[in-house]
């Protein structure tokens, strides 16, 4: 015990990775074991704030005073008065809202840990032009069909049943099943299901895509690792986090999922695509839940769809009539 | 509410002894735990999602040719009646007026329990010692059984909530807190939110489960009743499930009156 509170206090963040290894929980078949129901919740960005330039750590106080300015900025209530005062009917109050209350234990002020900066990689000068192409499109149709909405709009995938798996502004919550031959992770945003057979089968035929890609995994030691192609690929791809981007056929993700307490499970994914200048890998780490992952039928309930489409065509009527 | 236990437990029992010869197989699956194993790819081999009751062929929609037409089946309903109370079974000949519109399954919602066993789209099960997660290919609809102490339902949705047990090698499943919204088939059958479906899975044999499910809903149906089918085991070891996203297929029914579309010249 003596020696392991030594290593601690010599490796503050070792507890992310060390001594895991003799604990990690097993199936009944050897596997290490992810089973339960777990939670990605986090207030730390996808990307590193502009403001905090090369700040790749926030200090115990910086972490606390970040997490009380986040909880304020993203406050659903607030947000809401403020919608009001600008003539707007408003969203989500906090009722709704599943953020977390802290930041990853990493205290790093991005999830992106690879480049060092916290920001995705700029594009290719070609991918560059094709992107600049899409958001002049998208600027001057905003919302002539549905295809040109995002897809947490459509209900069709959320950043939380996909890979990368990215936490949402609510119903972080995610349920794993493992047996020998898979390892299938329910989230709790849409009733996405992901099925990651570990069987060694090969990947579907190149041109069979789904919107969640293709996902075939393999233990690596203690670690799961998942690689992800045959993506439906899409430049709202990245669910909430609402990062207009570009896919193009060769999206690949590689996902690492560690059992690294018997509280954590941390989770690296690394985006490979050749519209990037390079990878880039994001880091979280999931906690336990307790409760029962909840129905979250998107589709079903859809009037914002339709309330938006119709909007904007009465929109564009009253300035079509103002015109004449 | 206990009157009825007895009337569930008699429709349970009577389940049980139907199937009875089937679930004594000693060389299906088994879990290290010794409960028997139901992972797998699994679809049934029914006609039901088109009606439970036993049917004639009939038309679908003109201009889709034989696509969407009924093909003739047998029902999966015990005695092949549902015992309609007057207000739904007059609920239920609108329903079928207006099936090609108002199906669920035309939208692409979820199609609840017990429809969601018997569409003609696979399922596959993930069970480990104490989880089973099933989930469903047509909508992505999933459902988690679960066989620790029952949870009650904390909101009302399509799929309900499922607390699950051992009955010997059988696993009973029992269904509440559904929305009442999903229909039965396309037939226009269709319960209210205050359905209870008991459900039992045991298996005739490795490759096989007798599936059976009891539906009581005193606002729909003046008695409980019973459906029994049997599920497959796809035995393509390519078989897993693949991903049918309907959602993006109804866009244009759903909200097509307010697309932008270019003027025609």
């Amino acid at each position: 015990m003596r020696t392991c509170w030594v290593v601690s206090i010599a490796f503050p963040l070792a507890f992310v990775g060390a001594g895991a290894a003799a604990q990690t929980p097993r199936t009944a078949w050897g596997d290490p074991d992810l089973q339960g129901t777990w939670s990605n919740a986090t207030l730390t960005p996808l990307q590193r704030p502009a403001e905090l330039k090369d700040k790749e750590f926030f200090t115990p106080e910086e972490a606390k005073a970040y997490v009380r300015a986040r909880l304020a900025a993203v406050s659903g209530d607030e947000n809401i008065e403020a919608d009001k005062i600008k003539g707007n009917v408003g969203s989500y109050n906090d009722a709704w809202m599943d953020r977390g209350n802290d930041v990853v234990p990493t205290r790093r002020t991005s999830l992106i840990i690879d480049p060092k900066n916290g920001r995705v990689p700029p594009f290719t000068p070609e991918a560059q032009r094709q992107f600049d192409r899409e958001q002049a499109y998208a600027t001057a149709h905003p919302a002539d069909t549905p295809e040109d909405r995002y897809l947490t709009e459509r209900c069709i995938v959320f950043g939380g049943g996909a890979a990368p798996m990215f936490p949402e502004p609510y119903n972080n919550n995610y349920y794993f099943v493992q047996t020998p031959d898979y390892v299938t992770i329910m989230a709790e945003i849409n009733h996405e299901v992901r099925i990651i057979p570990i069987d060694g089968r090969p990947h579907l035929p190149s041109g069979v895509t789904q919107w969640v890609g293709d996902s075939r995994g393999h233990w690596e030691g203690d670690t799961l690792v998942v690689e992800t192609t045959n993506q439906k690929t899409n430049r709202h791809f990245y669910g909430v986090q609402m990062l207009d981007s570009l896919m193009s056929d060769q999206f690949k993700v590689v996902e690492q999922f560690t059992r690294t307490a018997r509280d954590q499970i941390r989770y690296r994914a690394t985006v490979h695509d050749p519209v990037f200048t390079a990878p880039w890998t994001v880091e979280l780490f999931m906690h336990p839940q307790s409760g029962e992952l909840v129905e979250y039928a998107c589709h079903e309930g859809n009037y914002g769809l339709k309330g938006l489409l119709s909007a904007v065509r009465e929109e564009e009527r009253r300035a079509a009539e103002g015109k004449k | 509410m206990w009157t009825k236990i007895p009337i569930l437990a008699a429709c349970l029992l009577l389940s049980v002894s139907v199937h009875a010869q089937d679930t004594r197989s000693s060389d299906i699956p088994r879990l290290a735990n010794g409960k028997p194993n139901f992972s797998g790819v699994w679809q049934a081999l029914t006609t039901a999602n088109w009606n439970i009751l036993t049917h004639g062929a009939s038309a679908g929609v003109p201009q889709y040719g034989a696509l969407l037409a009924t093909p003739s089946g047998y029902g999966i309903v015990d005695g092949d009646a549902i015992p309609y109370l007057p207000a739904a079974a007059e609920q239920q000949r609108r329903n079928y007026e207006n099936r090609f519109k108002d199906d669920p399954e035309v939208k692409c919602f979820m199609p609840g329990v017990p429809r969601a066993n018997y569409m003609p789209y696979p399922l596959q099960i993930f069970h480990s010692d104490d989880r089973l997660l099933v989930a469903y290919q047509f909508a992505g609809a999933a459902r988690i059984f679960n066989l620790g102490p029952p949870q009650p339902s904390a909101i009302d949705s399509w799929m309900g909530v499922s607390n699950a047990r051992w009955d010997g090698d059988a696993l009973v499943v029992d269904v509440t807190g559904f929305n009442g919204q999903a229909w039965l088939d396309r037939a226009g059958n269709h319960a209210s939110a205050s359905l209870h479906v008991l459900e039992r899975y045991a298996f005739a044999g490795p490759d096989a489960i007798d599936y059976s499910a009891t539906l009581e809903d005193p606002k729909t149906f003046s008695r409980p009743w019973t459906m029994h089918f049997r599920l497959y085991r796809n035995p393509d070891p390519r078989a897993h499930l693949m991903e049918f996203k309907c959602v993006p297929f109804t866009e244009e029914l759903l909200y097509g009156e307010f697309y932008k579309r270019p003027e025609k010249k």
